[in-house]
């Protein structure tokens, strides 16, 4: 749903209201949009690093690319902590059960994003060990190709995905 | 010792012994193995007591179908020497040398979950980088590349959610 | 009903409320394969005594990726891509394997500076996998100060990689009969500068751990593994020189002629953690100092493909803007200006090499031990097997040796200092 039918439709006010409304010491909203901003504030990944995509994850997390801008540089490794599953890497046909039962065991709301072609579509490894795309055992947000993305990649899929979290209709 | 008098001294004792591109390959029995391998590891002049690797290769249609792959390596004498051991399809057991050699136990159990070679006299072969209770051999040439069922849950595409709405 | 009736009797065993003895009970904790601590999707199942490890064992095999099966289905010049992406870690090391497995088969060598460059990017490779592995072990024993700084310096060598090779991992740049293509201009000056930069860094990394307590504590006299027990186990790298063992595989059987390079092979005694953090540490100036002499030699142009046509990638590769691809200058000249250039270059890419038939084996000292490739061909077009032997599959079988009689908490330092690669161990 377009971000601008969403403010115009649920609230019936311009921005210019709004900036009124903040001089008089007055914020008004709607429940929707302020929880789906503080869900976008701070996402919490799960670790979820498999093949070579994790390392990429992980200098996305570190000092260079600082995922920590967007909130997001708490890597948790409970998936009862966590609402974002990053698939990082191939998936093996063993690994499947296992991130399944890891997607099961996160509360909702939840969102998956599919890093790297491996984990998208089984990439270059159409054989008999990897399967041929995560979405076949969960659902799958956002989509990143690249093998492996590069972080700049990552970062783009993941405010990709804060959009989508923000334009959220019916949060509760 | 280079590839060519290595191969002469192996030669004194297992005759099968050729050197092709500077290495040497020595081809035994099955029944013959367990005691080469100690051989060659005890000989003072060979000191064949390190194991990188082993493996296996599939022929089918030819006889014997199976070339298991031993490659041992001297840490005193630096040099290199393969011991290869044909197996038949219809009789693919091939002694474990896990009691030689203790870190055949891993390359051991791979060779068997790939080709299902089994290693008689290994402490535990099972499967190891497949699943549990995985059907076929993956790396025999007989079988298919693969790469298009999805085995989890019958391979049920879940469709991508475009918005979240219970 | 009796109060014996009440009491779960192991078949076989005293009751041991009736006889008054204390109970003694393990207990079984099952640790991965989504762990913050395995080094990526190592499952360990783990039986504990209270707080010690009675039974450790690793359970592999959940990125199981088929790379060997998939190699005999593609040409040889495309295996470089398939087997890159076994040990991720040390990308240009499964390339030089392969490739000079696949030269040794073809019984021809790669041009003189294509091997400087080989171990350039190998030593390059090789301190970007220990910064990896600093990183993630900081962060598993609570230096996570070290995690930020090891990445902080692996980019830095990326950067250096993307620029040459258009990709920051996995990059297929070892090709057979050389190297795809020649180092960027200003290459040489960056590495220059890397090598200026970085031993200040090392320093940096021994004044933060090597007198810290925490991390001595948790180091030192840890996953102790000997020299015998390692040698059975097959154990080789830096837990092997650890325990006194001077193996390298870069000085005992010499490839892209290490031999003419100067550099020392780091051995300690403790045979413990901290022993292999310090071969590591060092390790990293060695290779600074190998990389130092592939820059000198550099100065001097000369050719990185081996010139005979029907070995040789018939494209030439240029880094753009979304990585590497052909050059425009190279289309133009298959599509508009030579007929024959675009029947050979059709033929290579899609018939490729065909290779003698027969068998080698090539190992290489990868950052973790001895990287072998063992390589069959039938004369055809595409390997026929290609078994990888990876050390860190090797080495994870003396995990168990080291966690066993531990601590549970040791566990974790013991397997980050085998540094073992998922992608290689699984393949």
């Amino acid at each position: 749903m377009p971000v601008e039918r969403i403010e115009g439709h649920r609230t019936g006010r311009t921005a210019e209201d709004s900036e009124e409304e903040l001089k008089r010491g007055l914020l008004l909203t709607t429940v929707d949009k302020a929880v789906n901003w503080a869900r976008k504030q701070s996402m919490w990944p799960v670790t979820f690093g498999l093949a070579c995509c994790a390392i990429e994850m992980m200098a996305t997390g570190a000092g260079d690319y600082d995922l920590s801008r967007w909130g997001m540089e708490l890597f948790r490794a409970s998936p009862r902590q966590a609402d974002l599953m990053i698939v990082a890497g191939r998936v093996s046909q063993k690994m499947a059960p296992v991130l399944r039962t890891v997607y099961d065991q996160m509360p909702e709301p939840k969102w998956v994003i599919s890093m790297g072609v491996c984990a998208s579509a089984g990439g270059m490894f159409t054989n008999y060990a990897i399967l041929q795309g995560v979405d076949t055992i969960v659902p799958v947000d956002i989509y990143v190709p690249g093998c492996p993305p590069k972080p700049e990649m990552l970062m783009y899929g993941i405010l990709r995905l804060h959009e989508k979290v923000r334009t959220e209709g019916h949060a509760l | 010792m280079t590839p060519t008098e290595l191969a002469e001294r192996v030669r004194a004792r297992f005759p099968d012994v050729v050197v092709a591109r500077e290495e040497a390959t020595l081809s035994l029995d099955r029944g013959a193995l367990l005691g080469a391998l100690e051989a060659l590891r005890d000989d003072p002049e060979l000191r064949l007591g390190f194991l990188s690797s082993v493996t296996a290769t599939d022929r089918p249609g030819r006889d014997p179908r199976f070339l298991v792959a031993y490659e041992l390596y001297s840490m005193e004498h630096r040099h290199r020497l393969r011991v290869k051991v044909g197996v038949s399809e219809g009789d693919a057991v091939v002694p474990s040398v896990t009691g030689l050699f203790p870190t055949a136990d891993w390359l051991e159990r791979e060779t068997y979950d790939f080709y299902g070679i089994a290693f008689e006299g290994h402490p535990d072969l099972r499967r190891i980088l497949l699943p549990d209770g995985w059907e076929g051999w993956p790396l025999r040439k007989t079988e298919e590349l693969g790469g298009v069922n999805t085995r989890y849950r019958g391979g049920a595409f879940i469709p991508p959610v475009d918005r979240r709405t219970t | 009903m009796s109060e014996s009736d009440l009491v779960v009797q192991p078949s076989g065993e005293r009751d041991p409320l009736s006889t008054g003895e204390v109970r003694q009970e393990t207990m079984i904790v099952n640790m991965g394969p989504q762990h913050p601590s395995t080094h990526g999707v190592l499952r360990l199942l783990l039986e504990l005594d209270g707080e010690t490890v009675v039974r450790c064992e690793p359970i592999i095999g959940y990125l199981h990726t088929g790379i060997e099966k998939n190699t005999e289905y593609r040409t040889w010049q495309q295996g470089v891509a398939f087997v890159t992406r076994a040990d991720y870690l040390s990308p240009f090391f499964n390339e030089t394997a392969y490739c000079l497995a696949a030269e040794k088969l073809l019984g021809v060598q790669a041009p003189p500076r294509a091997q400087v460059l080989r171990v350039l990017f190998m030593e390059m490779n090789r301190i970007a996998s220990h910064l990896v592995w600093l990183a993630t072990a900081g962060m598993e024993l609570g230096a996570v100060s070290v995690m930020l700084y090891g990445f902080r310096e692996r980019e830095t060598i990326l950067d250096i990689f993307e620029a040459a090779t258009g990709l920051r991992m996995n990059h297929a740049y070892v090709r057979i009969g050389g190297v795809v293509m020649d180092l960027p201009p200003g290459g040489l000056d960056a590495i220059g500068d890397f090598l200026a930069m970085m031993p200040g860094r090392i320093r940096e990394y021994e004044n933060l751990l090597s007198r810290n307590p925490i991390w001595v504590e948790r180091n030192a006299a840890v996953g102790v593994l000997g020299a015998e027990d390692a040698l059975r186990l097959g154990v080789t790298g830096p837990v092997l020189r650890s325990a006194g063992v001077a193996r390298d595989v870069r000085r005992d059987e010499p490839y892209c002629g290490y031999e003419t390079y100067g550099f020392d092979v780091v051995v300690r005694e403790a045979a413990d953690c901290y022993a292999r953090f310090e071969i590591r540490l060092e390790e990293m100036r060695q290779s600074l100092a190998i990389v130092e002499q592939c820059v000198e030699r550099l100065r001097e142009p000369g050719p990185v493909m081996i010139d005979d046509p029907k070995i040789a990638w018939p494209s030439r590769l240029e880094v753009g803007p979304d990585g590497i691809g052909n050059a425009p200058s190279y289309i133009d000249h298959i599509m508009e200006e030579s007929m024959e250039a675009l029947i050979h270059h059709f033929k290579m890419v899609t018939e490729g090499v065909s290779v003698p038939a027969g068998e080698v084996y090539v190992p290489v000292e990868s950052p973790r031990g001895e990287l072998g490739f063992y390589v069959v061909s039938d004369g055809g077009n595409k390997p026929y097997r290609v078994k990888i032997r990876d050390p860190s599959f090797v080495n994870l079988q003396a995990v168990p040796a080291m966690v066993q009689g531990g601590l549970v908490a040791d566990a974790v330092a013991v397997i980050s200092s085998v540094d073992p690669v998922m992608g290689g161990v699984d393949r």
